[in-house]
């Protein structure tokens, strides 16, 4: 049958018998880069347009309906005029600062990339503190979003810079406790493991009360991390005109653009592997016949529709809930989310410990 | 009881932003109203709501006979200095001097279409239009002279 790990396994075959063991490696290095550069074109244009369609239909609109059918190419509209505009540099900002902003915020989008199993054995590195990584990695991207509001040498976006610096460095603790809740019961960082042991079922289901607790605390957290409103006080557009990337234009802005979109998969992905089993297809218990005819759904399928789901809801909230105030917000982080997220990771570890889920 | 008010809170909290997120579920699955006006194609078909405020406009009847009586409550009324009257005075046939109105001036670029000056005109001489493409090439095409030329206030209006 068709799957991305026989793609994956067959080029390996290819290049191991053509070239030398260093050059396979470099050469499959570079097939990765384009792929994951591809995958993100992709994802930007498609996000983008689902973002805007599920917010028009959200309010009783119409959304885009003019380029393409029923407005589907959009975004590739969106995408020339963004590639043709000017990318100006103000005279205050610091040039440097200023133009590598934009880059790292991608290179962080990037490399979040690397543990996330897209499909069975398909992952481009399966390393054994894969959930480490990502939580260390994705604590980067404040730095990015820093150095965008400090370059800009703009008031308003310094505020929006600070202000995304309080709030990612908040919420990062109790993303990081709900993933925590998972690694106990777990018992492991890799996320290869962490699916695997989801085959007779997921952790939403198979870790009772404590697991959905973690899993919606996570996705506030989450949604909290990436700026999405209801947490876009980075942007603000009415307060802030637009953040930390009031000054930037054109590509530049494109780029910060396409890494919250990035970013948001990348979560989502996570929440995914993490929560609703990755690619491992939907599994009752025992139940041997049911769950042979859910195998025969690909599993990127699963874990492309797990993750989309996770997106859409991330989008709901986006499009339903009024944008917190900052005290509100670090409230809600500090004397909600943190002490319940404690709270709860204590119960997931009496739960395993005393072997409760099944 | 602190621990008892903090569990009420986070129900509490929980359960209405679920309910915010059902209506906006509900939007999302029935996607039959659609509020979105395809402006210049449905031009013809427009239906603008009763109390949308365009311009402010002044009433004239078929014998070009208005209701302003000049006595400029509505420039008064205007919070940015939209309206200006500029009045004058008529001789009524008994020989007496009667105060009458010689120009509205109207600036387009400055009303708020806040409908202040609808509500204090004690004779209802003018109203809200709802016309609304009000885009010219030159700015001084905004300002303008409400009461049509020759018109004369209607008899018997004081
Ligand atoms: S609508 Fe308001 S702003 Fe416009 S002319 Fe009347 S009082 Fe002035
Ligand atoms: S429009 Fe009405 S309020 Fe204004 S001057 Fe005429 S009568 Fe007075």
């Amino acid at each position: 049958m068709w799957s991305f790990s026989g793609i994956s396994n067959s080029i390996h075959e290819w290049l191991s018998q053509t070239f030398n063991p260093t050059l396979t490696i470099i050469i499959e290095m570079v097939i990765a880069g384009v792929a994951v550069i591809g995958l993100f074109a992709g994802l930007g244009l498609v996000l983008v347009i689902m973002e805007r369609k599920v917010s028009a239909w959200m309010q009783i609109r119409l959304g885009p309906n003019r380029v393409g059918p029923k407005g589907m190419f959009q975004s590739l509209a969106d995408t020339l005029k963004l590639l043709v505009k000017e990318g100006l540099t103000p005279t205050g900002a610091d040039k440097l600062l200023f133009n590598l902003a934009p880059f790292i915020a991608m290179i962080v989008a990037m490399l979040l990339m690397a543990p996330i199993a897209f499909a069975k054995d398909f992952q481009l590195w399966d390393l054994n503190i894969g959930v480490l990584y990502v939580s260390a990695i994705s604590s980067m991207m404040v730095i990015s979003i820093l150095m965008a509001g400090w370059a800009s040498n703009n008031k308003y976006s310094l505020m929006g810079a600070m202000r995304s610096g309080a709030q990612i460095v908040s919420y990062e603790l109790s993303a990081g406790l709900s993933v925590l809740s998972i690694v106990v019961l777990t018992g492991s960082l890799r996320v290869s493991d962490i699916i695997q042991s989801q085959a007779d079922g997921w952790w939403i289901f198979k870790g009772h009360i404590p697991a959905v607790i973690a899993f919606v605390t996570f996705i506030i957290a989450v949604t909290a991390e990436t700026n999405r409103a209801p947490f876009d006080l980075a942007e603000a557009e009415s307060e802030l005109t637009a953040g930390f990337h009031t000054e930037y234009s054109g590509m530049k802005f494109a780029l910060f653009f396409l890494a919250e979109y990035v970013n948001v998969f990348i979560v989502c992905a996570i929440g995914a592997t993490l929560f609703l089993g990755g690619w491992m297809p939907f599994h009752i218990g025992h139940w041997a016949g049911f769950n042979h005819v859910m195998d025969y759904i690909p599993s990127s399928l699963w874990f492309f529709g797990k993750t989309f789901f996770l997106i859409f809801v991330i989008m709901w909230f986006r499009w339903t809930f009024p944008r917190l105030r900052i005290d509100q917000l670090l409230n809600l982080e500090w004397k909600y989310l943190l002490p319940i997220s404690m709270v709860n990771l204590l119960l997931v570890t009496a739960m395993a410990i005393l072997k409760w889920h099944f | 009881m602190f621990i008892v008010k903090y569990i009420k809170d986070v129900w509490n909290a929980v359960r209405s932003l679920l309910k915010g997120m059902r209506r906006t579920g509900y939007y999302f699955t029935h996607h039959k109203e659609i509020i979105t006006q395809q402006y210049p194609d449905n031009k013809d078909t427009l239906h603008l709501p009763e109390r949308f405020k365009g311009e402010v406009v002044m009433l004239h009847d078929e014998n070009n006979e208005h209701l302003c009586t000049g006595c400029t409550a509505c420039e008064l009324a205007c919070p940015n200095a939209t309206i200006k009257i500029i009045t004058k005075f008529d001789i009524t046939p008994d020989g007496k001097k009667k105060k009458a109105i010689d120009k509205f001036v109207y600036h387009l670029e400055l009303c708020t279409m806040c409908n202040l000056c609808i509500i204090a005109c004690p004779t209802d001489a003018i109203k809200m239009a709802q016309t609304f493409e009000h885009s010219v090439f030159d700015r001084s095409e905004l300002t303008k002279i409400l009461n049509k030329p020759g018109s004369k206030i209607k008899e018997g209006v004081e």
